[in-house]
């Protein structure tokens, strides 16, 4: 126990002393999700956008001036069918469509209730949400001034629908994306490099001549990466909470509990890397090549998997990324619990498992197998 | 009385880095033909003062000619008129025999016909036909030295620069080299050794021992050997270094 | 008086893909030994040292360590021996005190147990004890990879090429170390390119292509070269080399150091006659002494 205490003491003096890569591991979170988070943008000035007015009576023009009267909007096309929607959007010419169902007036008066449709262009989500908030703003101000002095209500409600992007992304989204990708590279890359490093130096010849255990050199490697890991998710947490109020519905204990299961899924993949890599270099590049593309690129981080081609989305399924990001969704976002997320976790489980069966199995006790 | 070609003269050179002085004015002067041994300890500034002489170094103060050229005006031309070959890097491991030919002769600006009959000309002194067109890294050792050797002789230099030359090879393949390097010189070419292995020093004309960034010593092995009342270079330098 | 055997070795033959680093190798080092393995570079020395420190499984034969096959028991051999590997294995962003203190926890040992082993040796180093282990010298980084290789005061110590890239001063001292560990008990295997580290082991075993050219005392080694060696010495070496190259009578004729080392067809050379054909060379300055073959003009005579 004490000879393993010893190698855990080495493995952090390691780390504190390489300077730039802790500047790297720490600094990278907190750079990431402050970039994702204000790079886009909330302010919206003269957004151009489409009409589609089945109704035209007065109340109708009334709104649409109200409208097109605000700093914020430009109406630059009125269309006619329900059709050209689909093609404004597409050139690229407007941001919106407001459509007006047909009989408005009439039905404000007689039902006391018409509809407006807002659809935005959800492929930028953030401007999206906030163009639609700015009309239903517009809308309730207009519904304010028709019910004053009246007795009987009468209520205008906006449909939002979102064109190109129908599960909004917005920073929220791309917050349990950037801690998997964090938490990816922390664990697999640094724990395969810092292992590579050792047969490089060809200090891991001194350590299997000795009784350290096999066992013992690779928990010891890992459980300084592990607390590394764990420090960087609540930093990223934190910022998320804190920066740009995202919410966290479900159970921190939860949260925290998938994302060290993560972790370790994580960690056995670099210990997978370094028993085929014999250089510092070869574990980096199987490491960024191997798990950060797919990871960023399929795991439904920046693409939604939904819009993938078929043998996309199938392969998707491989990453343990992809159900990862979906339980730390449910549980930021939606508030769920382990009851409806078990079926991931057991999926996340299982991989984990399996990666360390492999590494165990391909660890070598000697130099060469 | 023969007039004596000077190859190499230095004088006063000095290399320091902020207050650390690395080479401390050494003097010393090479001839024609000659094999001159350059001997130290590692740390004891040998690097340093090659690195000056070959020109990718400047000094802080004091004066060297190499090949007839100013160290410190006419580096490029001392770099065009010497070759070297260092012990851990001489020739891409990736590249065939003719291709290493081919690629150190195009830097030294040896025209087309001119590398071709070089080339065909080492490897028939070195003995590798069926080679020629295997990839450098599938040769043994030894002959991976010769090839560099000859290929550091390739735009025949003034003087030929040795980084460590021959460390690990075995005796034959050593006896082998040093006999390109009595070659080399009886046609001519100087050649200067820089080494911290004191056998190596026994093959020398002159050797300069350096000691903390002075030459402390410098003569034939022989005379060296007489001095200090002992029978190798080896314990002629620890004398020097316990000194 | 097998049980006298600390190290022994039978028919190992180890091969990478083609390369057949080693053939049949066989020899035995006795308890309390300091026996040398003399040879180049790819000569198959780092790679016995890896079998017999159980990092390498041999494609044939046996070896055991102690008594302790380096196959079957390769825990006991793991925890037992002291291993110091080529390229001074230490972490270079480790300070020296704090790699000792580690390999020291590794065996489950501490530093003030042992200290009288590595005392010797330590005490050079120790006024640095607080320096980074990358930022030390040659032969520095020598003398703590041997402390750290013998904190747990092992019975047997590997130590692979221990002089190489070091100076002549750090390896004398090293080479003293040896003997004075060698009192204590330690049996020790080293490995050199140097020839002339040779003599100073008990018994050396000369090894080139992964084959075992000769195993002895380093006398009775020199005293294999079979026939009477002559060193010349004449104004210009190139021309007495080649004239000796073309000389009918001559056997064997190497550089070595400032001499040219000659030996004869016959079991001694008529001087004479090899005078006047080196003079009819028009070589000058012709010097003629016979001379005790050293261990590396054995080892050219022994290479096939």
């Amino acid at each position: 126990m004490k000879a393993f205490l010893g190698f855990v003491k080495k493995e952090f003096y390691h780390i504190f002393r390489d300077r730039r890569s802790l500047i790297i591991l720490f600094g990278m979170p907190i750079v990431q999700i402050l970039l994702f988070g204000f790079a886009i943008t909330n302010e919206i000035n003269q957004v151009k956008i489409a009409i589609l007015d089945r109704s035209k009576d007065a109340t109708t023009q009334e709104i649409i001036h109200r409208i097109s009267n605000s700093p914020y909007f430009t109406v630059t096309q009125l269309i006619e069918k329900e059709s050209d929607i689909t093609a404004v959007f597409k050139k690229g010419m407007v941001k919106a469509v407001i459509q007006f169902e047909p009989h408005f007036d009439e039905k404000l008066l007689r039902e006391h209730r018409a509809s407006v449709q807002i659809v935005t262009d959800a492929t930028d989500p953030n401007t999206a949400n906030t163009i639609s908030n700015y009309i239903t703003a517009i809308l309730k101000d207009y519904q304010r001034d028709l019910n004053q002095n009246v007795t009987n209500f009468s209520t205008i409600t906006p449909q939002i629908r979102l064109a190109y992007n129908p599960e909004i992304k917005s920073v929220f989204m791309f917050v349990p994306g950037v801690m998997t990708v964090i938490l990816m590279l922390v664990s697999a890359m640094m724990t395969s490099i810092s292992l590579t490093r050792e047969k490089e130096m060809g200090t891991m010849e001194v350590l299997l001549v000795s009784p350290l255990k096999p066992y013992q050199v690779i928990v010891g490697k890992v459980i300084p990466y592990i607390l590394l890991s764990l420090i960087n998710a609540t930093v990223i947490i934190l910022l998320s909470i804190f920066v740009f109020g995202m919410p966290v519905k479900g159970s921190f204990m939860l949260l925290g509990a998938e994302s060290l299961l993560f972790i370790i899924t994580a960690l056995s993949l670099g210990i997978l890397i370094s028993t085929v890599a014999k250089t510092q270099q070869t574990a980096m590049m199987i490491s960024l090549m191997g798990l950060m593309l797919p990871v960023i690129i399929l795991s439904g981080f920046i693409f939604p998997i939904s819009s993938m081609p078929v043998i996309l989305q199938v392969l998707s399924n491989l990453l343990p990324a992809k159900w990862f990001i979906i339980i730390i969704k449910g549980i930021m976002l939606k508030g769920v619990g382990i009851g409806s997320l078990w079926k991931e976790s057991l999926i996340l489980l299982g991989m984990t498992l399996f990666f360390i069966f492999l590494s165990v199995r391909n660890y070598q006790t000697r130099l060469e197998s | 009385m023969k007039h004596i070609e000077w190859v190499i003269e230095v004088s006063g050179l000095t290399k320091t880095f902020g207050d650390f002085t690395a080479v401390d004015a050494i003097s010393f002067k090479v001839q024609k033909g000659e094999i001159f041994g350059f001997l130290g300890a590692n740390g004891a500034g040998k690097t340093t003062a090659m690195k000056m002489l070959i020109g990718i170094s400047v000094p802080t103060s004091g004066a060297a000619r190499v090949a007839g050229y100013d160290v410190f005006t006419e580096s490029e031309k001392v770099k065009k008129h010497i070759g070297y070959m260092s012990q851990r890097f001489a020739l891409y491991d990736d590249l065939t025999v003719k291709e290493n030919i081919a690629f150190f002769g195009g830097i030294y600006g040896l025209g087309k016909d001119r590398i071709q009959k070089k080339s065909k000309q080492l490897i028939e002194e070195l003995g590798m036909e069926s080679e020629a067109n295997s990839l450098v890294r599938s040769l043994p050792l030894g002959w991976k030295q010769k090839l560099a050797f000859s290929v550091a002789l390739l735009h025949d230099p003034k003087v030929v620069f040795l980084d460590e030359p021959t460390g690990g090879v075995d005796p034959i393949t050593r006896r082998q080299f040093w006999e390109m390097i009595y070659k080399a010189a009886h046609l001519g070419t100087t050649v200067f050794v820089t080494t911290h292995y004191m056998d190596e020093a026994e093959y020398c004309d002159r050797v300069s021992m350096m000691v903390n960034g002075a030459i402390e010593a410098l003569d034939a092995p022989h005379r060296l050997k007489e001095k200090f009342g002992v029978e190798s270079m080896n314990e002629v330098f620890l004398k020097l270094a316990r000194a | 008086m097998q049980n006298n055997w600390d190290i022994q070795v039978r028919q190992i033959s180890k091969s990478y893909q083609k390369v057949k680093a080693l053939e049949g190798i066989s020899f035995e080092v006795a308890s309390g030994e300091l026996f040398g393995l003399i040879g180049p570079d790819g000569a198959g020395k780092t790679t016995l040292f890896r079998i017999l420190t159980t990092l390498l499984l041999a494609d044939q034969g046996e070896a055991s360590v102690q008594g302790n096959d380096v196959v079957a028991h390769y825990k006991t051999i793991r925890r037992s021996v002291g291993y110091m590997p080529g390229r001074f294995s230490l972490y270079h962003d480790l300070t020296v005190e704090e790699n000792l203190r580690f390999f020291a926890t590794i065996f489950g040992t501490t530093i003030e147990e042992n200290y009288h082993l590595i005392k010797d040796i330590y005490a050079q180093i120790e006024p640095f004890k607080k320096r980074r282990a990358g930022n030390l010298s040659g032969g520095m980084k020598q003398k703590l990879a041997l402390s750290c290789a013998l904190i747990h005061k092992p019975k047997v110590l590997f130590l692979d090429e221990p002089t190489t890239g070091v100076d002549p001063v750090s390896r004398k001292e090293f080479w003293e170390m040896l003997k004075k560990l060698q009192e204590k008990g330690i049996t020790i295997l080293v490995s050199t390119p140097y020839m002339d580290e040779a003599a100073l082991c008990d018994r050396i075993a000369l090894i080139q292509g992964g084959k075992i050219l000769s195993i002895d005392t380093p006398k009775a080694i020199q005293s294999q070269f079979p026939r009477k060696l002559y060193a010349l010495s004449a104004h210009n070496r190139y021309l007495l080399l080649e004239a000796l190259k073309s000389y009918e009578n001559t056997k064997s004729a190497f550089p070595f150091g400032a001499f040219v080392h000659y030996s004869d067809q016959k079991d001694s050379a008529d001087l004479d006659v090899l005078k006047t054909y080196l003079e009819s060379k028009g070589l000058q300055d012709i010097h003629i002494v016979e001379t005790v073959p050293s261990i590396e003009d054995t080892f050219m005579e022994l290479v096939p």
